[in-house]
């Protein structure tokens, strides 16, 4: 029974890493651009969000609100201004201009509100504790579900507009060639901007739901990264579903390896991410192998 | 060789022959440092060396080889550690220490066949948790103690002022014998084969280039390299605390230097590693804001001089001093080869 406990309680882990991921699936999956300030932004916004709440008193749901926008601005900024000359000339420029950007944003966190650890749960009153019971000793937090049903919405509504808006088709269009894409009339710069700014308010939701159901300091982005990134590369470049089941299986192989052994939470969740690259290696060169000897064109 | 319409290969200028003697002279100069430097001078300067290892075993992957690595912190880390455990198993302590870097350098070639396939973004985060993994492994190693650490007491066999001298000659040594060997390898076969598929690797390939051969001659080197370098921070610093030592912003430092010193040219990450420790010997103190400083100057130099300092005076003046490319001469007018 602790098993199939620790398995649903991993599910709803992994809930929470799609959450978080969701802006990285779009940025490194679709958009092709590595931001490797993608936790310090979801932390920034946790701060932002703490300091609208500890002014105002506010719900952190609404002080969210306030926050979105502020959030989706330095998306469309950082596309402007960091990140559009990456969109011909690879990914050395934004990969080294992210990492400066994170250990600034870290250390003007730090200088900001200091060493002290924060939490929103505070803020959301019961429903940082309230759970469900699903029968046999296992429960099923409330903010757990909420955070689970927020990443589908997210991840189902980016997938919608991938696929069935005309900004979407832009997109995919501006990652595939922005040559091409401009040739048609598409203006590659401010279709990038936009879906920037549309990827780091997700950012801002993860890093709102990550200060309700746990606490966070100003160096705790790059840990959220490489949850982010995990998930991203377990589902499947590309693929906003394959991001929640990245997640799923993230959240679960953690949970699972925690039961065995007590340092075991983070030591499986990377063993998993490696194992499922090293897979993949070993299974396209398979087919690769299959193909030559049936003689077909690869 | 000479070959049509008067075109010769130059590799060597007068100038630069002048700059390798330059150093050459310099480099047996600080080998007398501990006879005349102050005991503060032969620790910062052997900080120092370790800097500028680092930094060129990270322009070697990322400048030259197009592997831009967040994880090379894995292998300072699994060097120093190798170290501690060689030591407790009663082998001497400094050839522990080179071990270790042996050590490093194995850890890489196993992982290269894994690693080296991974493609530009995924390579990047891959290395990082890769790094991280080796972190949480060696913490459940008993002689480590957790997050604790713990110390390489065999050190403490030698007095603290001959450690300080043998550890600066040994850093020196490291430094010079790696900068040589990089030095020998770029500008062999090597060199243009990794430049080659750093600028396109299927076009690379479809030449001939064995282009996973080449970037794991890279790989291993870079992976020694970070290993011995943080072996010789183990033999400055004797605490071995995992999370410092495996901590990215290792990697943060590798890339700031290489960065400002001018990625893909030799001497960029040797100057880009003397501003860096100009930068921490002068704002050090002033903590948190010289890491923000740190993190601004390296988005300035990614943006708007993406071929840091050397770069630019190379570009603008057309001059190396450590030539590892070609440069085809036409009577008066020298044209560079494209690096």
């Amino acid at each position: 029974m602790i098993w199939v406990n620790q398995i649903i309680q991993g599910v709803m882990l992994g809930g929470y890493y799609a959450l978080i991921a969701c802006g990285l699936s779009f940025m490194f999956g679709v958009m092709r651009i590595i931001n490797l300030a993608h936790g310090d932004l979801a932390i920034l916004a946790g701060y932002l969000v703490w300091a609208v709440v500890d002014r105002s008193g506010m719900s952190p749901f609404l002080a969210l609100g306030i926050v979105l926008p502020l959030m989706g601005a330095l998306g469309w900024l950082m596309q402007r201004f960091m990140l559009e000359r990456s969109l011909r000339s690879g990914m050395l420029v934004p990969l080294l201009t992210t990492f400066g950007l994170a250990i600034v944003i870290q250390n003007l966190l730090f200088l900001q509100f200091g060493a002290d650890t924060r939490s929103l749960a505070p803020a959301i009153g019961d429903l940082a504790f309230d759970s469900w019971s699903v029968g046999g000793n296992i429960y099923i937090g409330h903010l757990a579900g909420l955070t689970l049903l927020v990443a589908v919405l997210m991840l189902g509504g980016l997938q919608l507009l991938l696929g069935r808006t005309p900004l979407g088709r832009s997109i995919r269009a501006v990652a595939e060639d922005p040559d091409t894409a401009e040739l048609i009339g598409i203006n590659a710069r401010s279709v990038y901007a936009a879906a920037a700014a549309i990827a780091v308010m997700t950012v801002a939701v993860g890093g709102a739901f990550l200060g309700m159901r746990a606490t966070f300091g100003p160096y705790a982005g790059p840990a959220q990264l490489i949850f982010a990134f995990e998930a991203v590369v377990i589902g499947g470049l590309g693929s906003m579903w394959g991001t929640l089941a990245g997640g799923i299986v993230l959240g679960v192989a953690q949970n699972v390896g925690a039961q065995i052994a007590p340092n075991g939470f983070l030591i499986a969740g990377h063993a998993v991410f490696l194992a499922v690259l090293a897979v993949r290696l070993a299974s396209g060169d398979l087919r690769r192998r299959l193909r030559a000897l049936l003689g077909k064109p690869a | 060789m000479n070959g049509r319409a008067g075109l010769s290969i130059q590799r060597w200028t007068p100038l630069s022959a002048a700059s390798v003697a330059v150093l050459a002279v310099l480099g047996v100069a600080l080998a007398f440092g501990p006879l005349f430097l102050g005991a503060n001078a032969v620790d910062r300067l052997t900080t120092l060396f370790i800097y500028i290892i680092l930094a060129a075993m990270w322009n070697a992957l990322a400048g030259y080889g197009g592997l831009v690595s967040v994880g090379q912190q894995a292998f300072f880390g699994i060097g120093a550690y190798a170290a501690i455990r060689l030591s407790s198993f009663g082998v001497p302590v400094y050839l522990a220490l080179l071990l270790g870097a042996v050590f490093a350098g194995l850890v890489a070639l196993a992982l290269s066949s894994f690693a080296l396939r991974l493609r530009g973004g995924e390579f990047a985060i891959g290395m990082w948790v890769i790094a991280e993994l080796f972190h949480l492994l060696v913490n459940l190693d008993r002689l480590i103690q957790g997050e604790t650490g713990t110390s390489l007491i065999a050190l403490n066999s030698f007095a603290p002022e001959a450690r300080r001298d043998y550890n600066y000659w040994l850093a020196l040594a490291s430094m010079a014998a790696l900068l040589v060997l990089m030095f020998s390898l770029l500008r062999g076969r090597l060199g243009s084969s990794v430049q080659a598929i750093r600028d396109s690797e299927d076009a690379a390939a479809s030449l001939g280039v064995r282009v996973l051969a080449a970037k794991r001659i890279l790989f291993v080197v870079a992976g020694a390299g970070c290993g011995l370098a943080g072996t010789l921070y183990l033999a400055t610093s004797i605490s071995f605390q995992p999370a410092t030592y495996f901590g990215v912003q290792w990697t943060a430092y590798m890339i700031f230097m290489a960065l400002v010193g001018g990625l893909g040219t030799f001497e960029g990450p040797i100057i880009g590693a003397v501003v860096f420790f100009v930068m921490e010997s002068v704002f050090g103190a002033s903590g948190v804001w010289y890491l923000v400083g740190l993190g601004a100057t390296a988005v300035v130099f990614a943006l708007y001089l993406p071929r840091g300092l050397w770069g630019t005076v190379e570009e603008r003046f057309g001059v190396r001093l450590l030539p590892v490319g070609y440069r085809v001469r036409q009577g008066e007018s020298a044209a560079d080869s494209p690096r």
